[in-house]
C-alpha cells in the first residue's frame, strides 16, 4: 500500500515538474539586470556633439514650448543653482549613457520589489517600484528620478513615471515642465534591450513625444550606479552675486535661425511642432518651400568607428 | 508516437529494481518536456496567422524624431552621421550621383529593406495568406513579404526587399503564451543605399528585426522595430537602431509615391 502511495506520489510529482518544465515563469519576469552598453547608431548629433540651437525638428512642441526653447541660453547651466541640476528620467532615451539595471528583493518573500536604473553622470537613479504601491499626490515632492512604478505585460516591463522635475527635452534648451509624465515599454531580445518612451507634457507639447532606443549587454563594463557628488563652483564670474538670469527675450535669440540656415530648412521645419514628425510634412517642404539639400555636408558629417574613415566629425568643419 | 508506446511498454513490463520509480519519473518528465517538440505534435501546428500573439495588421505611420535631417529630407552629400560605415562605403557614397541612378532605372536604391524602416513612410500590413505577412509602403510603393513556416527562398536575382523569414517569438505564461514579438531575418537583398545620399549596402547585407507591439496610455497601438544590420563590406560593425510607428484608423493618409533618386 505504501509502495503504491509512493508510486502515485512520484508520478504526480513528475507531472507537476513536467508541467513546470514546459511552462515559462508564472509571472513574466525577464531578467533585465546587468550593464547595457550605449549603442551609437541613431540620435547622431543629439547624443554626439549635441543638437544645434534652434533644432527642434521632430518634437511636437506647442507655441509655449517653442518660445521657451528659443529663450534658452546655455549660460543658464553656469548659474550656481543650476550647476548640479540633473537631467530628468526622460533623458535616458536619448542620452549617451550605458544603463546599469539591478533589482532589489524583499528579504522575506524574495520577490522583486523594485528595478533600479542607474545614474552614471548627470542624472539620478530611477527606482521602479514593482510592489503595487500607488503614486503620491500630485503636490508631493518631485525628486530628480521622478516616481516610477512598473508592471509586467507579457515580457514587457511597463514603467509609469510621474513627479518629474522640470528639465530639458533636448540639450539645446527645449524643455518639459514638471507636469510631464512618462510611460516606458522595455523589452529584451537576447543581448539587446529596447525601450519605447511615451512622454506627455500638457504645458509644452501638443502631442505625446514618442522615442525608441536600444542598448546592448556589456558584461565587461564597469558602469557606476550613482552619479558622483556634484559641487557647485563659480564658472562664470559675471553670474556671481548678480541678478542676471541668462536668457533671450522673444525674437532676440541670435542663434535661432542657425540650424535652418545650415541645412537649407525653413524655420517652420527647424522649429518643430507635431507636423514635423509625420511623412506628409515632406509635401510642404517640397511644394511650398522647394527644399534643396545643401551641396555637401560641412559639419557633424559622420561618427564612424572605422579609423580609416576621414570626415568632419564635429562643428569645426575640419576633416579628422 | 511509437516511441512513446515502446517506452510505456518498457516501463510497464520491466522487472522491479532499485531506483526504478525514480527512473520512471525521469522518463515521464522527459516525455512531457519533449512531446510538444516531436514531429507528430507539430503536424497540426496552427498557421502563423492563427498563432499570432500580436495583431500587426492595419495602417501605420512612422514617427520621425531622431536623425530628422537624415531621414525626413534628402541629406547633404557626405552626411553619414550615425552610420558605422567603412572607408570603402565612404568612397562610394562620396561619389553618389542620383542622375546616374535615374539613367540606370535604379531610383529605388534607397527603398530596400535595410533602409525602409527608417524612411518617411506609412505601412499597410495584411496577411497575404496564412503564413505570409505582407508589409506595403506608400513611400516608394514597396512590398515586403515575411514568410513563416518552412518557406524556402526561390532561386533568382536578389530584390530590393530580399528574402525575409519570420517567426513568432512567444512569451508569457504557458501553455497559452499569448504575448510575444515578431522576428524577421532578411537576406538576398539587391545592393542599394542605407540613405538617400548614397551610403551603400552590399549584396551580403543581413538584417534581423524584432517587431514589438504596445498600447500607449491613450489607447493607440505602437510598433517598435529593433533592427540589427550586418554588412561585411560596408559596415564597420553591426548597425543597431530602433524605429517606431503609430497605428492609424484608416487609409485616409495613405499616399503612394514612386521611388525617387533625389527626394
Amino acid at each position: 500500500m505504501i509502495d503504491k502511495f509512493r508510486k502515485v506520489a512520484m508520478e504526480s510529482l513528475a507531472v507537476l515538474l513536467g508541467t513546470l518544465l514546459m511552462s515559462g515563469p508564472a509571472f513574466a519576469q525577464v531578467d533585465l539586470s546587468g550593464v547595457w552598453g550605449f549603442v551609437r547608431g541613431q540620435y547622431g548629433q543629439e547624443n554626439g556633439g549635441g543638437s544645434d540651437i534652434g533644432d527642434f525638428t521632430g518634437i511636437p512642441l506647442n507655441d509655449e514650448g517653442r518660445a521657451v526653447g528659443l529663450s534658452f541660453s546655455a549660460a543658464q547651466w553656469s548659474e550656481p543653482e543650476r550647476q548640479c541640476q540633473y537631467y530628468s528620467p526622460r533623458y535616458v532615451s536619448t542620452g549617451p549613457f550605458a544603463l546599469n539595471i539591478w533589482s532589489d528583493t524583499d528579504p522575506v518573500t524574495g520577490k522583486i520589489i523594485s528595478w533600479n536604473m542607474g545614474a552614471w553622470i548627470d542624472k539620478d537613479i530611477v527606482t521602479v517600484w514593482m510592489d503595487g504601491r500607488p503614486h503620491p499626490s500630485a503636490s508631493a515632492f518631485h525628486p530628480f528620478g521622478g516616481f516610477a512604478t512598473g508592471t509586467w505585460e507579457g515580457d514587457t516591463l511597463v514603467i509609469r513615471t510621474t513627479h518629474i522635475k522640470w528639465s530639458i527635452l533636448r540639450i539645446n534648451g527645449v524643455q518639459h515642465s514638471d507636469r510631464a509624465t512618462m510611460t516606458q515599454y522595455i523589452v529584451r531580445h537576447g543581448d539587446l534591450l529596447s525601450m519605447l518612451t511615451y512622454f506627455e507634457d500638457p504645458v509644452y507639447l501638443s502631442e505625446p513625444f514618442v522615442l525608441s532606443s536600444v542598448w546592448q549587454v556589456n558584461p565587461k563594463a564597469n558602469s557606476i550606479r550613482t552619479s558622483p557628488a556634484c559641487e557647485p563652483i563659480n564658472e562664470s564670474p559675471r553670474l556671481e552675486n548678480t541678478s542676471i538670469v541668462p536668457h533671450y527675450l522673444p525674437g532676440k535669440n541670435p542663434f535661432a535661425n542657425d540650424y535652418a540656415r545650415y541645412y537649407n530648412l525653413p524655420l517652420e521645419a527647424a522649429q518643430g511642432g507635431a507636423q514635423t514628425m509625420y511623412p506628409e510634412f515632406r509635401k510642404k517642404l517640397k511644394d511650398v518651400y522647394h527644399y534643396v539639400p545643401p551641396e555637401k555636408c560641412t559639419r557633424y558629417c559622420c561618427d564612424s568607428p572605422d579609423p580609416a574613415v576621414k570626415c568632419i566629425r564635429d562643428g569645426s568643419g575640419q576633416v579628422r | 508516437m511509437k516511441t512513446v508506446l515502446r517506452l510505456e511498454t518498457a516501463l510497464t513490463h520491466s522487472p522491479p529494481r532499485r531506483g526504478g520509480e525514480f527512473g520512471r519519473v525521469l522518463l515521464i518528465l522527459c516525455l512531457l518536456s519533449l512531446c510538444p517538440r516531436l514531429p507528430g505534435f507539430a503536424q497540426n501546428a496552427p498557421s502563423a496567422k492563427a498563432s499570432a500573439p500580436i495583431d500587426l495588421s492595419g495602417y501605420w505611420v512612422t514617427i520621425i524624431t531622431p536623425d530628422w535631417r537624415e531621414r525626413m529630407v534628402t541629406p547633404a552629400r557626405g552626411d553619414y552621421l550615425a552610420v558605422p560605415l567603412t572607408a570603402a562605403a565612404q568612397k562610394i557614397a562620396d561619389a553618389w550621383d542620383p542622375a546616374k541612378d535615374e539613367a540606370a532605372g535604379e531610383q529605388c536604391r534607397s527603398y530596400g529593406s535595410p533602409a525602409i524602416n527608417a524612411a518617411p513612410t506609412r505601412f499597410h500590413i495584411t496577411w497575404q495568406d496564412d503564413n505570409t505577412l505582407k508589409v506595403e509602403t506608400d513611400y516608394g510603393m514597396q512590398t515586403r513579404l515575411f514568410h513563416f513556416g518552412n518557406w524556402k527562398p526561390p532561386a533568382g536575382p536578389a530584390t530590393w526587399q530580399g528574402d525575409s523569414i519570420a517567426t513568432w517569438e512567444l512569451t508569457g505564461p504557458a501553455p497559452a503564451r499569448k504575448s510575444g514579438n515578431l522576428r524577421v531575418t532578411t537576406t538576398h537583398v539587391r545592393p542599394g543605399y542605407f540613405r538617400k545620399n548614397g551610403i551603400p549596402y552590399s549584396a551580403n547585407v543581413r538584417m534581423i528585426e524584432f517587431w514589438d507591439l504596445f498600447t500607449d496610455p491613450g489607447g493607440t497601438q505602437r510598433i517598435m522595430i529593433t533592427q540589427q544590420i550586418e554588412d561585411p563590406e560596408y559596415l564597420f560593425r553591426t548597425w543597431i537602431t530602433t524605429y517606431n510607428f503609430k497605428k492609424e484608423p484608416d487609409a485616409s493618409k495613405w499616399d503612394p509615391t514612386p521611388c525617387s533618386s533625389r527626394w
